[in-house]
């Protein structure tokens, strides 16, 4: 333990970029070798950081995936939401304010639509798996706005604990898949140009999800989906104990 | 110098954060309301701007692009620590609620865009 612990654990920052330099290494071998370029080196790494997440929130019971073992402790600093906050501006280095401007109103539009939208199908399904009390389908729904906005709803109105877990479960599962099935989806929805990016950020809205699925799309596209995704969950924690409370409330009195 | 660029950089983060959270309490939200694109606004704006040439320019805008391209192996971090264990024990109904989600927002992409360009054709 004396070598590991005054070496790697002290110095858990340097481990963590190491770890992820050789993630990235193996992963664009592999999309580069075996599926000869057809998936983006990134969308694999980011698989493979969501499995490795996987198995280190089954082995340590942690919250933070693989960050809860002590020696990757790093990649919690390094994935947290300062580097990943300060990395997501530094993208917007170089942008044009007129690409901007094209899709303002597009991307203001999306921000609205996107919230509403998933929150009735998250308060849909509730209702389908027969949930008939509004607080609970107002925090469900909330959930699959994002998973931030589904606890701040739910402690807002005063929902129960297990009903706030399973919005924060159904946020986190659009969060991955957002991740996932971006590159999968890119073409047939016409994510290549930065208008639509400013519309795809604002109706997905959930910012790590966004992160990565235009990470791994085309990362010239990511300035523009994260700029209208920021304001999403902040618009949600606006509308969820509100409007979207009320209007719930006179549906299912 | 490059910190120049990393110092304007942080200087755009936490500006956008501070107004983020102002707006965030304005509005009585327990949450930050666009402090990081309020922040890339910022960053826009300085990079195009003569003003801040000496921040954005040779070393200074080097040190801009460096966080930029660690911007994948840190989206990479991001994803080994989300809670996947939590995601995968919801069950039936988060998942469902999720991959609905996901699924008709996607489909609303490519509407939205249209709609975007055709307002932006009939004020041209």
């Amino acid at each position: 333990m004396g070598l590991l612990e005054t070496v790697f654990v002290r110095n858990n920052l340097i481990v963590a970029f190491a770890a992820v330099g050789a993630v990235m290494w193996v992963s664009y071998f592999v999309a580069d070798k075996l599926t000869k370029g057809r998936i983006h080196g990134s969308a694999i790494a980011i698989a493979l950081g969501l499995i490795a997440a996987y198995f280190g929130g089954i082995v340590t019971g942690g919250d933070k995936g693989v960050a809860d073992l002590t020696l990757l402790g790093g990649i919690g600093l390094m994935g947290g939401g300062m580097l990943r906050d300060f990395a997501i501006v530094s993208t917007a280095f170089g942008v044009q304010l007129s690409e901007l401007k094209k899709a303002g109103v597009a991307g203001v539009v999306s921000i609205f639509a996107g919230v509403l939208v998933s929150f009735i199908v998250g308060a849909l399904v509730a209702v389908i798996f027969g949930y008939t009390d509004p607080v609970a389908i107002t925090t469900i729904g909330a959930g699959a706005v994002t998973y931030i906005v589904g606890p701040v709803t739910g402690e807002a109105i005063g929902a129960s604990g297990d009903v706030i877990t399973l919005s924060v479960a159904a946020g986190l599962i659009k969060s991955i898949l957002v991740m996932i099935g971006t590159p999968l989806v890119a073409k047939s929805i016409g994510l290549n140009n930065p208008q639509s990016a400013m519309v795809f950020g604002g109706l997905m809205g959930t910012t790590s999800g966004v992160a990565a699925g235009l990470a791994a799309t085309d990362p010239k596209l990511v300035p523009y989906g994260a700029m209208t995704a920021t304001f999403y969950t902040g618009v949600g924690c606006l509308l969820g104990p509100s409007l979207l409370f009320l209007a719930v409330s006179i549906i299912f009195q | 110098m490059l910190i120049y660029g990393v110092a304007l950089l942080s200087a755009c983060l936490l500006i956008g954060m501070a107004v983020g959270e102002t707006i965030g309490l304005a509005i009585g939200v327990e949450a930050n309301v666009g402090g990081v694109g309020i922040a890339m606004l910022l960053l826009v704006l300085a990079s195009n701007s003569d003003k801040f040439r000496t921040l954005t320019e040779g070393k200074a805008g080097a040190g801009i692009s460096f966080w930029s391209a660690m911007y994948i192996p840190i989206v990479i971090a991001m994803a080994a620590r989300q809670n996947v264990a939590a995601a995968s024990e919801g069950g039936m109904l988060a998942l469902t609620a999720g991959v609905a989600a996901v699924a008709i927002s996607f489909a609303l992409v490519p509407i939205l865009s249209r709609i975007g360009n055709k307002a932006k054709r009939s004020v041209e």
